[in-house]
């Protein structure tokens, strides 16, 4: 048994460190590690710096522009992203209608797409969930019908993560009848400036502006725009939504935020006494350490499951489960160690200028805003029937 | 043994439902608790002529109440329609006025003419009265205050705030009149203010205070319990109402077994919590007082954290929205938890006595 990566894996993670600390702009990694929301041009400069070096399409192969690294390789980029605080990438173009394309789309179609995503001339979103379907997905009914050389589309999808940034969506649309309600689904992109396309803002918990849904009424959108063939759209949607998800269990930003906690904690008295030699803090974090530690090391032994073609279905399930509910709740010690400070809120977290107490910080509304990691993404209530199916199979 | 509340104290609750039923829709809440003033004067005026406030505070004081039970009662309701208007800081301001003998301030806050607010707690000291570091000095026959309050309850736009700072080996409470504060809104609405002290001009009402204001505190703690208690039950029928209305897979999610059993856990920790508040409220002034004061506070933080993860958990992202007013109430819950002592403040606190 042999816990350490190997030489290669080794030095490659010294040239990702290298790259970071070289050209991860300061004033992005000072707002992400101060929690605040990062605005559009903040991840578009991250994502141009990445895509000048190369380093942006981690999944992609080659020949389309991406890294072609190995799913170790990709795990090593990812957590020393996190651990460097550069910006999250948003996963639309790049983890879910790239691969997506380059499995099911036609050679027009990643010609015209892909060179699009990384020169960050298109921002997709995600056009899947719908009011009356979320963990229940192939109940959705917005409907596309073919009429000519376009297909009209009629209905409303929620959840849309960042459409207001963007210009472009891929959905799932109800193609077909009876049968199985998976068996009607087409997989359509769209662009969102077509006539009959409406967003609005969804303000979540936090106060935040994150997700939006997006309306559809007699939109004319070309059939050209169908990736693969029509009614095949949830084979698509299974293929995008377990693809890659080496990254799942957010290991990083469970690193990042514990190291957060760590320097509150010995930076904060309470009552008399260092908050970091408050015995039930201490406790606290002496749990958390442990299950992060147990967590990485199930990480890894996934990657080298995938590595070797041995992956499990449930692998991923798990690790989402686990590495959900441990964010959740170093989160939610953070929030704790700030006591009643942690009540003070500005509505706009990047807003440095604010009037907050300097005491005071955005643990709470992170907290807050965190309690989507076990909603979306799949519900951790259908990843645990995922396993349980595997289980009682 | 009889666990029923007194008519009086069912018809002052009855009375408060209607009235947030009829009056205080949560757009209305909402609005008023999350920018400045961080409340609704009108609200408030209509609260006082309920005699919400009165129940604060004894007869010879200008009030009709003033029991633990009273408070619980009008708390309960406050925390079932998530009235984030000021009232903690009208009870610990009204008790500690009336206790000092500032007997027209006290009527003026039990009339709603005046709001009060009380600055007792310092950044990184948030339940013991002993390490607090303000100082009041003597200067040209006036008591002026050094330091720095944190976390003032309805603070922003306060008439009367009383301070507490050490003065002469003791700790004293002083008068301030309307000092000029950092004021935000909380996350789960109403304001909360920072006030700096630089020599700020204050009335010193009582020169040896720390025995009223530990009783006023365990006594806010109680109010805390008993909303939290409200806030609970709301939070519960609301996730119950959802889990019955919404349809996936072709059924109400109420029929999958494995929500149910989260359901009932729920209502388990809500039942733990209304216990153990009426342990509170039949403790208070007796011995026993700090102990149960502290188990209450320490579970009811437990559980309203929990029902709320719970909660929106269970609504999935609908209850992640601003719009849904869940929401609100599972921030307010878990915010409880950050007032006066948090779990693991009171956990230490109960660890600590004999």
């Amino acid at each position: 048994m042999d816990l350490e990566y190997s030489a290669e894996e080794i030095a490659f993670r010294d040239e990702v460190r290298q790259f970071l600390a070289e050209n991860l702009p300061l004033e992005i990694a000072a707002k992400v590690d101060a929690g605040g929301e990062l605005e559009k041009q903040d991840m578009e400069r991250w994502h141009a710096i990445l895509n000048a070096k190369g380093w942006l399409a981690a999944t992609w192969p080659v020949e389309y522009g991406g890294t072609g690294w190995s799913t170790v390789e990709r795990h090593i980029f990812s957590e020393e992203c996190a651990l460097h605080n550069a910006p999250r990438l948003v996963p639309f173009g790049l983890s879910m209608l790239g691969p997506v394309l380059i499995k099911f789309g036609t050679e027009e179609q990643k010609r015209e797409i892909l060179p699009r995503i990384l020169d960050g001339r298109d921002w997709w979103c995600q056009g899947f969930s719908e009011p009356g379907a979320g963990s229940d997905l192939a109940s959705m009914t917005t409907r596309a019908v073919r009429d000519g050389d376009d297909y009209v589309v009629n209905g409303q999808k929620t959840w849309t993560t960042l459409g207001q940034y963007a210009n472009k969506i891929f959905c799932l649309v109800r193609t077909g009848t009876g049968g199985k309600p998976q068996a009607g689904i087409s997989f359509l992109n769209v662009d969102l400036d077509t006539p009959g396309v409406e967003m609005r803002p969804i303000k979540l918990i936090d106060g935040g502006h994150e997700v939006n849904e997006v309306f559809f009424t007699d939109a004319r959108v070309p059939a050209a725009n169908l990736v693969g063939e029509e009614n095949a759209g949830w084979t698509i949607a299974k293929y995008l939504l377990t693809h890659e998800r080496t990254n799942i269990a957010g290991i990083g930003f469970s690193l990042k935020d514990l190291e957060r906690y760590r320097r509150m904690a010995s930076a904060m008295t309470r009552d008399g006494r260092k908050l970091s030699e408050h015995p039930i803090h201490a406790a606290a974090l002496a749990e958390l350490e442990a299950d992060l530690e147990a967590l990485q090391i199930s990480n890894l032994r996934m990657l080298a499951n995938a590595r070797d073609g041995a992956a499990s279905p449930i692998d991923s399930s798990l690790l989402k489960l686990k590495g959900t509910q441990l964010r959740q709740d170093i989160l939610a010690l953070m929030r704790s160690a700030r006591g009643p400070d942690a009540a003070f809120w500005d509505e706009s977290p990047a807003n440095t200028n604010s009037d907050l107490p300097p005491h005071a910080d955005h643990v709470a509304p992170t907290y807050f805003n965190n309690r989507k990691l076990s909603i979306f993404g799949g519900s951790n209530e259908s990843q645990r029937n995922i396993v349980a199916q595997t289980l009682f199979r | 043994m009889d666990f029923s509340i007194s008519q009086d104290h069912q018809m002052l609750a009855d009375s408060l439902r209607r009235y947030f039923s009829d009056k205080y829709p949560i757009e209305l809440r909402n609005k008023a608790g999350y920018s400045a003033p961080f409340h609704s004067p009108e609200v408030w005026t209509d609260l006082a002529e309920l005699g919400v406030i009165g129940a604060f505070i004894d007869e010879d004081h200008g009030g009709f109440g003033g029991t633990a039970q009273d408070i619980a009662v009008v708390f309960e309701e406050v925390g079932r329609a998530l009235c984030c208007e000021p009232l903690l800081g009208a009870l610990m301001g009204a008790r500690l006025l009336a206790l000092s003998g500032q007997d027209q301030a006290a009527e003026d806050i039990v009339a709603g003419t005046a709001r009060a607010a009380v600055a007792i707690f310092e950044p990184g000291v948030v339940c013991n009265l002993g390490a607090i570091s303000a100082e009041a000095r003597q200067l040209g026959g006036e008591w002026r205050l050094f330091g720095h309050k944190n976390a003032i309850y309805g603070g922003p736009g306060a008439d009367l705030v009383l301070i507490a700072a050490h003065a002469g080996g003791k700790i004293g409470l002083f008068l301030a009149q309307s000092p000029d504060m950092q004021a935000a809104p909380m996350i789960d609405g109403g304001g909360i203010g920072d006030l700096v002290m630089d020599g700020l001009p204050a009335a010193c009402i009582c020169e040896d205070a720390s025995a009223m204001i530990e009783e006023t505190l365990d006594l806010a703690r109680i109010a805390l319990c008993a909303e939290a208690n409200g806030a609970m039950d709301r939070l519960i029928a609301m996730t119950t109402d959802y889990l019955k209305q919404r349809q996936q897979f072709g059924r109400p999610l109420a029929t999958f077994q494995a929500l149910q059993h989260r359901l009932v856990d729920m209502v388990m920790e809500l039942e733990q919590s209304k216990s153990i508040t009426i342990r509170a409220v039949a403790s208070f002034g007796s011995d026993d007082q700090a102990r149960h004061v502290a188990m209450a506070k320490n579970l009811i933080g437990r559980a309203g954290t929990k029902i709320s993860e719970e909660a929106i958990q269970l609504h999935g992202g609908i209850g992640m929205t601003w719009e849904y007013a869940g929401s609100h109430y599972a921030k307010r819950l878990v915010m409880i938890d950050h007032q006066l002592g948090d779990r693991h403040d009171h956990a230490g606190r109960l660890a600590a006595m004999d």
